[in-house]
């Protein structure tokens, strides 16, 4: 099952400098653990030990933020794209 | 309308149904034309009343200057209110924004910091806050943690919107600062608690997001997730697409980051009208389309184009 992952140019030291990567899982937490095996050290940038994600990273799955859908065991689906981006302000 | 002053004239805009853009007679989507304030956005209201807030609790006196990060608006908004009411202005933008907005600051008399493109309005937090130790006697605003910028939204913009629309359904506007969102937000959650309640956050190019690392990241104090229903990330493709969309076919000049918002909008309207449910769907008009003219969006013979004339550009 295959997912697009952007990546923020932040975290491309763990991806050879893609923006873009493919990942499997059936949620966000399973996705991550799965890019992972390719791309050691990039899950804990992500998420927190206890699992949640990280205050200033938003993660949008087909650009809905996925706090407000069930964060990190959020359902994927094949052909979803997930967008990892660093909070940044406005105004 | 009569009004004492230009001060006073702040608010009570027009909301505009969008009769070619909305999907159908059941699901109608609102524009709130908050260009039409003084300086020409959204921001005079949180602007004026942080100031009056502050001089009320004697934070702000004649003679102070006053300091903020602003990528624009908010800064355009706040150096007006300073030159009428006698105070000095020192905002901190970042270096990537537009030229109109610079001379418009100057044009005010407002003295400007250029930060760092790269950590966009993160970093001009960062360099006001460094200022503001190193300017004890100044007085910083902080539009990202002062409850009186939601609280203009919550006592003006709110209101308006309920007795223009009572049977409003969804509310959207752009994530900045996040007041606009809190304050309206809570309002119409205590008038009709079951209001969707969406944010429409701009995602910039890959430059805007340049920190150096995650801890950098920035989260507004007065962001309140709990007032929210969900969320959107709005990329500079759609936001351009629908700012262009909504000059050619409803008539309604505005800026970038009003096409996020009306990206967002759109697509609770579709979701209304497939599920057969009707709909009246308010968004923000947050400022009008002047100030990014230079950038030549409007005129650009394709999307593509003018995506690529906007490149980099910090444009909410």
């Amino acid at each position: 099952m295959a997912i697009e992952v952007r990546i923020p140019t932040i975290l491309r030291s763990y991806t050879d400098g893609a923006k873009a990567v493919q990942g499997t899982g059936g949620t966000l937490g399973e996705l991550f653990a799965d890019l992972e095996t390719r791309h050691p050290g990039i899950r804990e940038r992500l998420v927190e030990e206890d699992g949640d994600l990280r205050r200033f990273v938003n993660v949008y799955l087909n650009d809905e933020d996925v706090r407000f859908l069930d964060g990190i065991s959020t359902g994927l689906s094949e052909g979803d794209s997930v967008t990892i981006l660093p909070a940044v302000a406005g105004g | 309308m009569r009004y004492d002053s230009a001060l006073a004239a702040v608010g009570n805009t027009p909301l505009v149904h969008l009769p070619r853009l909305s999907p159908s007679a059941e699901v109608r989507i609102w524009a709130k034309l908050e260009d039409r304030n003084p300086t020409g956005s959204v921001k005079d209201r949180p602007a004026l009343f942080m100031i009056e807030q502050a001089e009320a609790e004697g934070r702000l006196t004649p003679g102070c200057t006053i300091l903020e990060p602003t990528s624009g608006n908010t800064g355009i908004s706040l150096a007006m209110a300073a030159r009428l009411k006698g105070y000095r202005i020192v905002c901190v933008m970042p270096e990537n924004t537009s030229e109109e907005r610079r001379e418009l600051l100057r044009m005010w008399g407002a003295e400007i910091v250029s930060s760092p493109a790269a950590g966009g309005s993160n970093t001009a937090v960062k360099v006001a806050k460094e200022l503001s130790q190193r300017h004890p006697d100044w007085v910083m605003l902080y539009q990202y943690g002062n409850p009186a910028n939601a609280t203009a939204h919550y006592r003006t913009t709110g209101p308006e919107i309920l007795a223009d629309l009572p049977e409003i359904t969804h509310f959207v506007a752009g994530l900045g600062t996040t007041g606009t969102l809190m304050g309206v937000g809570r309002y119409l959650r205590e008038h009709r608690p079951d209001t969707v309640i969406v944010a429409a956050e701009p995602r910039y190019d890959d430059l805007v997001y340049g920190l150096r690392n995650l801890d950098e990241g920035f989260v507004p104090e007065l962001y309140d997730s709990s007032v929210l229903t969900t969320r959107y990330s709005v990329g500079s493709e759609d936001a351009v697409r629908r700012t262009r969309e909504l000059l050619q076919q409803e008539g309604i000049f505005a800026g970038v980051s009003t096409g996020a918002a009306l990206h967002a909008a759109l697509g609770v309207a579709a979701k209304a009208h497939r599920a057969g449910e009707s709909a009246d769907i308010a968004f923000v008009v947050a400022d009008g389309g002047w100030k990014y003219l230079s950038t030549g969006i409007y005129t650009a013979d394709s999307t593509e184009a003018a995506v690529k004339a906007l490149h980099g550009q910090l444009w909410a």
